[in-house]
């Protein structure tokens, strides 16, 4: 279901590509596409986690959009995940989506994790202004599994922009 | 109209005057209404289309769209006078002085000052008051007090608390109603109990278009021995300024936000205060004598100009006032009225939605609707066509205050229409029944 929704989503984003003077409903189903409207709407995963091994906040200042995630870590694994948070539809879905993915990977694939893979999962086209809403989620798992390793958090830039230096 | 040198001929070498005063007339002749078609042919932006429909630019607060003629105004001067300011002995350099200094006067006279003297050109609001913290704010002592109101925007608070880091001094804040209105008793507090150096208030809030009664708190502060800084950068698009009837000691706004071009903003001074204050910024301009041992700084207004200056931004400018001054500020305020209550009552009628402030409030209105975060919604919007601003309007304490993290905020201009709102409004329901949850 997952991957036809992804197939689905890819469609759409060329499809509003080559039609560049699309109307305005094309234009909603850009960003505002139904899988993001639905996980928006029923998060995933959302709730706190009981016997959490590490429970982390973030908040996209520039929104206001906050997410505290709680993971559960076994054998270097991610078995349990849990997430509160709160802001705009795409921070939210956001988070939503990536959680679907998360529960049974290892640590060291979720260290991995790049700003590409997020923006794949979503599906759709980011533009600048909602480049933070869309990776908070990335950058909440990075610094929760920092945390879990007992290291210090790593800023946006390392996040986002210049990651991998 | 005002504005000739674009109608003159290349060859045309003296007198080019590139800034003509408005003639007083206007204001007598002025029609009870404003000619809104013709005032929208004016600005190209209107025209511009996204989605296959013209915008709707309802973020005038953000910043205001520039009339055409401005814009030909700025190329007629590069054209025919770009030069440096207050340097070259050559026609170039004395055309594009006094064309500077015109415009300084054509600001005088637009804010009510005495002198052009005591006008100083900035690059913005935000430069103009980081100013006032940098030299008038080295005077003041560890202890002192500088009282800020919650309805400030950033660029009204973070320089005094920058101050504070510097020198020691003290920032208190004077708390707001619900409303957006200021607690007049704290401040009377404030101002009996503290030594209160300055003042820091807005004339009009970005978010809830509420306008502090200056007059009243200029006088008291005055009385306790304070100096009041006015950010004037919503109000100097929706209201005449005097700041002599206000008697306020120093006065800020930007150039954008009054029709005219981004770059330029403009600091307004009592001469007494900025002749005893020390300079800002050192360089070019702003000195009088430069030895190997020091340097003695130049009189006002160049003491605060230092470097060369956005000289075409500055004749922008004047040409943004002299543009507006065809049409009277009491047609301007009605018109403006009308379109705020058509968007207060329109947008009331949208399911959840929660308007913030009162139906006194100037050339905004914010709301907030259940279960939709303002970023969807205006993004939602946008992509339509429908230009709105949503965030904290770079005003976090008053958000705080107000107990939410984010507002829409739907804002206004000359050229706007009732139907402009009533697109609006339509598209925002839709938008809202899109996003909600």
């Amino acid at each position: 279901m997952e991957r036809l929704w992804r197939a689905v989503s890819f469609l759409w984003y060329f499809l509003c590509l080559a039609d560049k003077e699309s109307t305005y409903n094309t234009a909603i189903v850009d960003l505002y596409a139904e899988n993001i409207l639905a996980h928006s709407k029923n998060p995933h995963h959302r709730g706190a986690l009981v016997d959490a091994t590490v429970t982390h906040e973030e908040i996209n200042h520039a929104c206001g959009d906050t997410v505290t995630l709680s993971l559960t870590i076994a054998d270097g694994n991610i078995t349990a995940i849990g997430w509160e948070g709160n802001g705009c539809a795409i921070s939210q879905a956001g988070m939503s989506i990536l959680s679907e993915e998360l529960v049974g990977m290892p640590v060291d694939k979720a260290l991995s994790l790049r700003k590409e893979d997020i923006f794949a999962l979503l599906g759709v086209p980011v533009g600048t202004r909602r480049t933070k809403c869309a990776l908070l989620c990335l950058h909440t798992l990075k610094n929760t599994l920092r945390s879990a390793a007992g290291k210090p958090a790593q800023s946006w830039l390392d996040t986002v922009e210049i990651e991998g230096e | 109209m005002h504005n000739v040198c674009r109608t003159l001929p290349e060859s045309t070498e003296r007198s080019i005057q590139f800034v003509v005063e408005a003639d007083e007339s206007t204001y007598d002749d002025a029609p009870m209404a404003l000619d809104l078609s013709a005032i929208r042919r004016e600005f190209a932006t209107l025209h511009t289309n996204v989605s296959g429909a013209p915008v709707v630019y309802l973020d005038s607060a953000a910043t205001a769209l520039t009339p055409d003629s401005v814009w030909e105004d700025m190329r007629a001067f590069e054209k025919n006078a770009r030069s440096n300011v207050h340097r070259g002995m050559h026609v170039l350099a004395e055309r594009a002085t006094d064309a500077y200094e015109a415009a300084r006067d054509t600001v005088r006279t637009f804010v009510g000052a005495k002198h052009s003297q005591e006008i100083i050109f900035t690059k913005n609001t935000t430069e103009a008051i980081n100013l006032v913290a940098h030299t008038f704010g080295e005077t003041l002592e560890a202890g002192d007090t500088v009282l800020v109101s919650e309805l400030e925007h950033h660029s009204a608070i973070v320089p005094w608390q920058q101050l504070a880091e510097r020198k020691g001094i003290v920032v208190e804040w004077i708390g707001t109603d619900d409303n957006g209105n200021v607690r007049m008793d704290e401040y009377e507090q404030f101002l009996e109990t503290r030594r209160v150096r300055l003042v820091m208030i807005t004339a009009q809030s970005n978010v809830l278009g509420s306008r502090p009664p200056l007059k009243s708190m200029i006088q008291k502060a005055h009385t306790a021995g304070a100096v009041v800084l006015v950010d004037a950068a919503q109000f100097a698009a929706h209201h005449q300024v005097d700041v002599q009837a206000m008697d306020c000691d120093f006065l800020v706004f930007s150039g954008h936000k009054v029709y005219g071009p981004t770059g330029v903003g403009v600091l307004f001074g009592k001469r007494k205060l900025l002749e005893d204050m020390p300079p800002f910024l050192g360089g070019g301009s702003m000195i009088r004598t430069v030895t190997k041992e020091g340097f003695t700084p130049a009189d006002i207004p160049q003491k605060f100009e230092a470097g060369t200056p956005p000289i075409t931004q500055v004749i922008g400018l004047a040409s943004a006032i002299n543009w507006q001054a065809q049409f009277s500020w009491e047609e301007r305020e009605a018109h403006e009225r009308e379109l705020l209550a058509h968007a207060r009552k329109g947008l009331a009628t949208i399911e959840g939605l929660t308007l913030l402030g009162t139906a006194d409030a100037s050339g905004c209105v914010s709301f907030t609707v259940d279960g939709v975060h303002p970023h969807d919604l205006t993004d939602v919007i946008g992509k339509q066509g429908i230009c709105l601003r949503a965030g904290h309007h770079c005003a976090q304490p008053l958000h705080a205050r107000l107990g939410v993290p984010a507002t829409a905020r739907l804002s206004v201009g000359i050229y706007n229409t009732t139907e402009d709102i009533d697109r609006c409004r339509e598209r925002i329901t839709n938008a809202v029944n899109l996003l909600r949850k």
